[in-house]
Formats: C-alpha cells, structure tokens, sequence
C-alpha cells in the first residue's frame, strides 16, 4: 500500500554522489597538471577495486548489488582515497587501502549508512600506519624534476616500481612541503630559509604548487556548499579551527610555527574540509554539533602536524571525532518548534506534560 | 503555479508574517482544478453517511433501517461533550444501518447509515437558534451546543468538533482564520473563498464575537491572489474591527494550524499545549463558513465543497452531500482508466481510499485520481545516510533521522524523548529524503505501538487495583467477622481490638489506600460527596482524600463497634495501645474524608474544608488543610461515638479520653508545631476538652446549662477558625488555629451527643 507523501522530491542518492564526484574534478585536472597523470591512474585503481569489493560485499551479505552499486558512495570514497595517497605510489597501495575502506570500514560495519567512520581515512590510517615508508614516498611536482617523468614512465613505476632509464626514485622524489617542513624543525629547531626553496617559492601566491590543488578543492567545495549539498558549518568551523590556531601560534613564533595560509592549503586540509569531514554518515548532524565537529577536527589537525609524529593530521583528527560524532550528537540536540527557552511561561506549561 | 506579476499586483500586508523553520515546496498542481466554479455533485441514488464524524466519539444513531428521513433530519445525536451530531444530508429511507468500509487508512469498517434517496431532496423541520439574543445574553452554551447538534466540525481535515474550540473564557487574542491550503491539488478553500467570501466573513464575525477576539487575522497563500482579493474585499465591507487578510509565502505546510499561527503571530504552540493558552485559535475558512450556515439558516453540516483532481477529464470542485460514494463523484469527474488509486485528502498527508464506495466524509476535502503521470513510482528505499535534509525541511524543527532510526530499531522511549510526539506528520521529510524513506511511516508506527503499550499499561493497572481492592475487602471482611466472634465469645475490649495489632494495621492502611484509589478511578459514584475524582495525577490529593474516606468508613465502624461493646464500666480500658493506633488510623483518614466529601454541619466547616480537595499538593496551604482536618477529625470523632453514646453515661469522659490520647498521638507528628508553643496548645486542648466534657452531658441533664450561651461561645470559637484558616500559614498563629480547632472538635462531640 502506497501511505504519504505520494510526492517525492526527485533527488535521489545517485544525484548527491554524481554532485560531489563532480566537484573533484577541478582539483583531479590541477593535480594531473602538477604531478601529471599518474593520479589518473590511482583513481582509475581505485575505483576499480571499490565497485568490485563493493559488489562482492554486497553479494556475500545477499543485498540487491545493483542500486547499491549505482548509488556511487563507494566511487566517492574510492576518489577520495586516490587523491589522499601518494600519486606515484605502487598499485598494490591503492588497491588494499580501497579494499580496506570498502570490506571492512564500510561492510563490516552493515554498509552504507552505518559506518562509523570515515571509510576513506580509515584506508589511509591503516596504510599510513602499516607502510609509512611507501606513503611518504612523495614524487616532486613535476615542473621540479630536472627531467619530467612522462606519462609512460608513471605507468611503468606504478606497476613495476621500476624507472626507465636505470635512474631511481629517489631522483625525482621530494618531501611533500608539510613533511619538508617537519623535518627541518626537528633537525633545526627553525624554519630558518627552507620557505624560500623552490618547493615552496615554485608555488607561486599559495605556499606550493599541491596549494593551487587545494584552491581547487575550495572551488569544489564552495560549488558543493552553494548547491547545498554540504552545510556550511562543518567546513567552515573547520578552516576557522585550524586557520585560528595556526594564526595564534604562527604570531607567537613566525620563526618555528608557519603561516596559517600554509596550513590551510598545505595537506589535506581543503579536501578534508568540503569533502571528507562532510561525509554525514561519519558525522554529528545537529548544526551546532556540526560546529563543535569541524572546529574539533581543525584543531586537532593543526595539533597533531605540529606537535605529532605525522606530517599531516587531517585522517587521525577525522577518525578520533567520528568516535565522538554520536556524542556531540546527544548534548547538541536543537530545540522543538515550541519548546524553545526564549518563550513565555506557555513553553514551560508546555514542558510538563 | 500562478503568475508572478498576480502575485505583484497583490496589496503589501499591513500585519507581519514571521518565517516557520522548514518547509518544503512540492509541484503545486492547483491549476488542474481551480479555474471552474464550484458545481453541486449530482444526487447520488444512495448515501452512505458514517456516524463516525469527529475525532470524538462515533453519535448515537437515531433512526432505525425503514426509516424516511428528510434533508437536514438527525441520524444520529452527539454522544458526550467530544462528539457531533449527524444528519440525513437528503430526504430518503433509510435502507441499512451497518458497519461499512469508511474512508480512513485503516481500511476498517465503521457504523454507517445508508439512505435511499427519493430525489425529492426534501428540508425536515428546521429550528433556528435566535443566536444574536444568545450572545447579547452572553450565552454561548447555547451556541455551541447547537452547533455541536449541527454537526459542525473543522473541515480543515482534522474533523475537531468546533463548539470546543468556541468556549472563550476572558477573551482571544488573535483569531486565525486559515485560508492557506497549503497541499497540493486541493482548491476547495481556495474556490469557496473566491465565490462566498461573505458568507465566510460573516461566520467570522461570529467567531470573532463568540471569542471575544481582539484581532482577526486571515492567513493565504500567496499563489491565490483572487482568494486574498475576494477575502479583502468582503472584510472591508464588514464590521469587524482589526480584522486583516495576510498573505503568507507558498510553502508548504504553511496551512497547519502550528505553522500558521506561528507565521500570523509569531507564537510557537507546543505540543500537548492549546492555542488558546497562548491567546490564539485557529479555524478553516471552510468551519467558518458553516458555522455561518448553521446559525444563520440552520443548516446542519451536510455536505461540503470537495476538490476532484489528478487524472480526471473535468477536474474541478463540487459541493457534494456527505455520504456521497467517492466513486459517483469519480464518475462525475470523468475519471480516466487509467488511475491507479485514489489518494482521500492532499498528496502530501492524504491516505490511499480502501475503496470507492465509501462514502464522503466531513474531512474529505479532495480525491486525487492517482496515475504514473502524477505520481511516478517512488524510488526504492535506500539506507539512511544521515544528511540532515529531512532536519533542514522539519517544519517542528526535529531531528528526523534520529526518530527514523529510534522507531526502526523500536527504541520508543528514546523516540519519545527525541519529541517523537511533536511530528505533526505533513511528510517534509519524507518528500526531501535523497535515499526515499517513507519516513512518516516509521513515525506512524512508533506512535501506534506507543499509544498500544500505554492502553495495555493501563488496563493492567487497573486491573491490579482491582485486584488489590479485592484482596483489601476481603481481609477488611474477615477482620470484621473475627472481631464481631471475638466479641460475642469473650466480650472484652481487648479481644476486638487484638484484632488488629499494629503492624497489620499499616498494611491495612496501605491497602485500603491503594483500594480506595482503585474504587476511586472505577466508580466515583461510590464517593457520593466526593468531588470528581480519576486516576489523574494532577488529582491526586482528591484520590487521597477517597482512599482516606474508605479507611475512615472502616475505622469509624471498628470504633463504633467497640464503643458498642465497651461496657460502661471501662471506658478508659478501650483505649488501650493496640486500639489506639487503630483509631488514630481512623481519625486520619476521618480528618480527609469529611474535609473532602463532608459538606458539615455548619457553613464555617465547609468553607474551612473547601480548599482540601483540590489544594492539598500545594505547600502553602497546608496549615489551613490541617486546620481543616482537625476540625472534621472533630466531627467525625462524635459520629464515630455516637452508637456507644445511645446507651452510655459518661460520653464526656469517653471522649475526653479520645481527644486526650488522640492528641498524643497526633502531635508528635505536626512538623509545623512549634516546642515553645506545645504547652500553650496543650493548655487549649485541656480547655476544650473541659469544655467538651462540660457539654457532652448536656442532652442528659438539659436544665444544667445554659444552652444559648454554649451556642453563642462556639459560634466566636467557630468564627475564629474560619477567620484564623486563611493565614494560618503564619507559624505564629498555629497556637491559636489549634485552639480553635480544638474548640470545633469539642463543639462538634456535644452535638452529636446531643443528638443522639
């Protein structure tokens, strides 16, 4: 029997993921200019492997596999997985992350809907943590190299882990500038000049050339927030958690702590901000516990890149306020149509019974 | 969708509209049907009028099967005050009177009154009400119980009996009238305030003077700018002072009651709280109109403007009779074959009919013919990912997603505490979920099993006070049997009161507590000068006052037994230990039943009593409730004597003796009694137990006293309980309250004595 409403609104699940995939590709076209097209590849990989793992999960688990499978929630995570990893990292990489984030941050926890965390950071935690030496094997922006790779020899150094030409990695590799940074700290106790390198001057009005990558998650994202898509509070309490902190310490001490500007366009910091902190299945969904949330994790992010044992911190503080998400949930609860403290003593009779 | 540049040309508002959170913006699909004027339905061949036509109480039919009714003639009568009389909407027989399939979502079959008409359409007798002399007199009891014997209920889709929401008390605030129509599809209010504008003023004048509104405020939709002009117009040539039309923004559910009033006075009326508590009150435009029918041309309510719509070759609206099968409007309609369903109401909070033979009710404001063109299939559900768009679109501002997942897994209390009970169900969320829930449905459920449990919960309540009472009668019957063996075997004081040792007394105490609660609830009438009493909490003190009532009974005739049996000889022997927590159990429950239920012999008692029903919870009054208790504790203590008075001598002495040890008993346990004054109150109490004492020999040697000076003494004494109960909060004053009560006891113990 059909009940009401017999009106739906015609955007369906489908619609909202195909809204956010979209919103990836400026910053997919960036990154393919920057690092070139090995990022193509990763992604390609990756998604690959989710709508596989997916449709084998959902197999196992006896559920329809093709709405499920077109609801394109595990290309999404797919993408954001590809983006967050290292662009010539081997094959093998991308493709357990994925399945890691599909099988288990997803289906074992009942699928779609029920995870409590992040699937993507969970892929990226688990391979940062299990292959730290492979994750930081970053390659330089291309424009850096002395003699650019081209799209051949990416191919090949993704599946064989060999360069042509007998040359090694390390050739052409280069800290990423939050772990450039990083290091220098701990071997110097200053920043000293290492801004003025080329890894950073290179990248023009942003702190690098990965910053304009970033520039384009923000257009994506504020496309995303414009359609409403996203709200506004995660994302935006996010960049003022981190961009706030960052400043602070940055005016204590400009010689240790860099510019917020830095923080904010170094890492994962945009892609986190419209689009993995948003992930709602993960997150509170009371707008002042959306607050509370973005701010958390912006902290936390600037707390562990500065003071932690990882160059970046987006997936940990991500990961850490999922566990809180149901928490801030409860005691964030907005008040009834009715119930609100501003009204009279009727609210009051109201509250009684 | 009307055109912006109508919508321009529409005057500004002179009153504010204040946003609702919320709100969702469905197709509004009102062209299908509102260019036509509203056309009468054909008269069917037969009606099929269901009794069941408010959401109170089904009416008592009134006519049998065979029958011949008249137009306008009352089928059957409003049963209680929630409830609506129903009337023959057409002259005919009356051919079956049977339970039917009726339009509600159930599905289920409800008492129907079938007519055969005769096509003659024939009025009955019509009896106007001289209204207008009704209302100059202030008597607005007679109107609305003639609009409740008019059958008048919202028409807005709620079917709420509209003579309820007409009992103005001091005057309204704001009178909102709803125009807004906010649904998709339905045009019926839009089409009636268009075409009878002035008759829906003129029912809003009444309303305005039966509740004494200060403002009246009408509220549109914007996409209905003849309606507003029409409703302007009509207002403008009325009389009625601060009445104003507002146009309120197309947004849906804008026409809920909640969200209209919160839209016209920016007032946000909680769930469980009336309207009228915050000043204001709500009714549809169509209600008004027959209100205005029904005082003006005694016009029951029988029948009503209904929107035909959807996949129907001459959409439209029609008024129609109630009773009218859905499927001959359908055919009048000209229904295509290709519907799929029919939805009974708007898209958004309608209900799919069970079946088009069901006949049209009050709250039938439109039938959609349902087809794929309309209403393409829904999508499958998909999980919930917790995007909020449902909280974003929640006019009551929940959380939906949270109630979904509360109800799906069962959890109701946490459903409950999320204000589960606040969702008005319009469907928002539902309508904006990406992952097509049908939300409402969870909610629908959670309610159902909800209200399934609390309905089971009280029924095994009751069902366990019964028990208990049971239980408390049947031990209170073999005390008694005991007691009375006891008696006649060894006639000694002692054995009838072993009959109740102390702590058995507590347990009997408890139970017959428990009992009188029970019997309280069931049958009120028991308690013949109990106020109305039920198992409410909020009445709670009126409860204790029955519970202590039914002790009393008990106590009173344990103690009168044993006066009974006492021999002259050892009067003081009967108030040995055991015998006196008894009676002192009796003289507490005493105290509260004749403060509770005893009218008293004289007026200063009564008023002295009158706030014990109903003000024993509140702490500032309970000095004067014990000043009221001890005074009936006085009263009762001479009723309960009374028999052992008829055939003893020295009552005063039995009395005094009682007062004496009662007041030991009872004064440990007065919180309020201040150590410096138990010696001056201990004076008092001797006093008047002289006193009492003096007097009680009184009837048996007439000639010794001077029985109008007596009379005159108590009268002050009794004049200075009355005058002390009020501020007896006062702790200084409890020496003297307690004096004076003790000077009602005494007083009360030589008028029994006297007169038996």
């Amino acid at each position: 029997m059909i009940t009401s409403p017999f009106f739906v609104k015609p955007t369906p699940l489908q619609v909202v993921m195909l809204k956010v995939a979209a919103a990836l590709l400026p910053a997919i076209a960036v990154y393919v200019h920057v690092f070139g097209i090995g990022i193509l590849v990763q992604l390609t990989l990756a998604t690959l492997t989710a709508l596989a793992t997916e449709a084998a999960c959902l197999k196992l688990r006896k559920y329809p596999v093709k709405p499920f499978l077109l609801d394109g929630s595990a290309i999404v995570t797919a993408w954001l997985l590809a983006l967050s990893l290292p662009p010539l990292g081997a094959w093998w990489m991308v493709v357990l992350a994925t399945l890691i984030a599909i099988a288990v941050a997803k289906h074992l926890y009942g699928g779609l809907g029920q995870n409590p965390f992040n699937p993507a950071m969970i892929g990226f935690a688990v391979m940062i943590v299990s292959f730290p030496a492979q994750m930081s094997r970053w390659a330089a922006p291309l424009a850096l190299q002395s003699g650019p790779l081209d799209a051949g020899a990416q191919l090949a150094y993704i599946f064989t882990g060999r360069l042509p030409g007998g040359i090694g990695f390390d050739a052409i590799a280069s800290a990423t500038p939050l772990d450039t940074v990083k290091t220098v700290l701990i071997q110097h106790g200053g920043l000293g000049d290492v801004l003025q390198t080329t890894l950073f001057t290179s990248g023009g009005l942003l702190p690098s050339q990965m910053g304009w990558i970033a520039l384009a998650y923000l257009a994506g994202g504020l496309y995303l927030l414009f359609s409403r898509i996203i709200p506004w509070q995660t994302p935006l309490s996010f960049i003022a958690g981190l961009g706030l902190m960052a400043a602070a310490m940055h005016l204590y001490d400009p010689n240790h702590y860099t510019s917020p500007l830095f923080h904010l366009f170094g890492g994962a910091a945009m892609l986190g901000a419209f689009f993995i902190i948003t992930d709602p299945v993960s997150g509170p969904t009371t707008p002042r516990g959306r607050l509370i949330f973005g701010a958390s994790i912006g902290v936390l992010t600037y707390l562990i890149r500065v003071f932690g044992g990882y160059p970046d911190g987006v997936a940990f503080a991500v990961i850490i306020l999922n566990i809180a998400a149901p928490f801030i949930d409860q005691y964030t609860q907005p008040a009834v149509f009715g119930r609100k403290a501003k009204q009279n003593d009727s609210s009051k009779k109201g509250a009684k019974p | 969708m009307n055109a912006p540049a109508m919508k321009a040309s529409l005057p500004a508002n002179t009153q504010p509209v204040y946003r609702f959170h919320g709100g969702v913006h469905p197709p509004e699909m009102k062209h299908l049907s509102n260019a036509a004027p509203i056309v009468p339905a054909p008269l069917p061949a037969r009606l099929v009028v269901p009794l069941q036509q408010s959401i109170g109480n089904r009416a008592k039919c009134r006519v049998a099967v065979g029958d011949l009714v008249k137009k306008g003639q009352l089928l059957a009568a409003a049963d209680g005050t929630v409830s609506v009389a129903v009337h023959a909407p057409t002259s005919g027989t009356v051919v079956a009177i049977d339970e039917q399939v009726v339009a509600h979502p159930s599905g289920l079959a409800e008492l129907c009154v079938t007519i055969e008409t005769d096509g003659f359409d024939v009025w009955g007798d019509r009896t106007p009400l001289d209204w207008r002399a009704a209302l100059a007199n202030g008597d607005g009891k007679t109107i609305r119980d003639y609009l409740r014997d008019m059958g008048v209920v919202g028409l807005g889709g709620a079917v709420f009996p509209s003579h309820l929401k007409l009992g103005g008390r001091d005057g309204l605030e704001t009178l909102v009238i709803n125009g807004a129509e906010c649904e998709p599809f339905i045009t019926c209010d839009d089409r009636l305030m268009r075409e009878r504008a002035g008759e829906i003023v003129a029912g809003i004048a009444i309303v305005a003077q039966l509740l004494v509104a200060r403002q009246v405020l009408v509220g549109i939709e914007d996409n209905k700018p003849e309606a507003v002009a029409a409703m302007r117009e009509a207002l403008a040539a009325s009389d009625i002072g601060n009445a104003h039309v507002v146009v309120v923004p197309t947004l849906y559910p804008s026409g809920g009651a909640k969200q209209l009033i919160k839209l016209l006075t920016n007032k946000e009326v909680p769930s469980g709280v009336r309207s009228t508590d915050l000043g204001v009150q709500c009714f549809n435009v169509a209600t008004v109109y027959t209100i205005f029918r029904a005082l003006e041309h005694a016009e029951p309510v029988i029948s009503r403007i209904v929107t035909l719509t959807g996949n129907v070759a001459r959409a439209g609206n029609v008024e129609a009779l109630i009773g009218t099968p859905i499927a001959d409007l359908l055919d009048f309609a000209g229904n295509q074959s290709d519907s799929e369903g029919y939805i009974y109401g708007g898209p958004m909070m309608g209900f799919e009919l069970p079946d088009t033979q069901v006949g049209l009710t009050k709250a039938g404001n439109c039938v959609i013919a349902r087809s794929a063109a309309h209403f393409p299939t829904k999508a499958p559900e998909m999980p919930c990912i917790r995007c909020g768009e449902c909280a974003t679109a929640c006019p009551q501002e929940l959380q939906p997603m949270d109630l979904y997942w509360f109800s799906r897994s069962k959890n109701f209390g946490k459903a409950q505490e999320w204000n589960l009970f606040d969702c008005i169900e319009c469907g928002a969320c539902a309508y904006v979920c990406p992952s097509s829930i049908q939300l409402v449905d969870y909610y629908r459920f959670a309610k159902s099993e909800i209200w399934a449990a609390e309905s089971a919960k009280k029924a095994a309540d009751l069902a366990r006070q019964r028990h208990e009472f049971k239980q408390f009668r049947e031990e209170r019957e073999q005390e008694e049997k005991a007691a009375r063996l006891a008696a006649r075997a060894a006639p000694k004081p002692e054995a009838a009161a072993a009959a109740v040792d102390p702590d058995k007394a507590a347990k009997i105490k408890a139970a017959m507590e428990r009992a009188a609660a029970a019997k309280a609830g069931a049958a009120p009438a028991n308690e013949t000068a109990a106020p109305a009493v039920s198992v409410d909490d909020d009445k709670a003190a009126k409860i204790r006052a029955a519970m202590e009532a039914a002790a009393a009974k008990k106590a009173a005739r344990a103690a009168a037994e044993a006066g009974g049996e006492t021999p002259a000889t050892k009067p003081a022997a009967a108030l040995d230990e055991e015998k006196a927590a008894k009676i002192r159990a009796a003289m507490e429950a005493a105290k509260a039943r004749k403060a509770a239920t005893d009218g008293g012999v004289t007026a200063p008692a009564a008023d002295a009593t009158e706030p014990v029903a109903k003000a024993a919870i509140d702490p500032e009054k309970a000095a004067k409730i014990r000043a009221a208790m001890e005074a009936a504790k006085a009263k009762k203590e001479g009723r309960a004597l009374a028999p052992s008075v008829s055939d003893n001598t020295p009552v005063g002495e039995v009395a005094g003796s009682l007062a004496n040890e009662e007041v030991q008993v009872d004064t440990p346990s007065k919180p309020a009694l201040d150590p410096e004054k138990a010696a001056k109150i201990r004076a008092a109490m001797e006093a008047a137990k002289a006193k009492k004492e003096g007097r009680a020999p009184a009837p048996a040697v007439p000639t010794d006293t001077p029985a109008g000076a007596a009379s005159a003494a108590l009268a002050s004494e009794v004049g200075q309980v009355d005058t002390q109960a009020k501020p007896a909060i006062d702790p200084d004053k409890a020496a003297k309250i307690r004096a004076a009560m003790e000077a009602a006891k005494a007083r009360k113990a030589a008028k029994e004595g006297g007169e038996a």
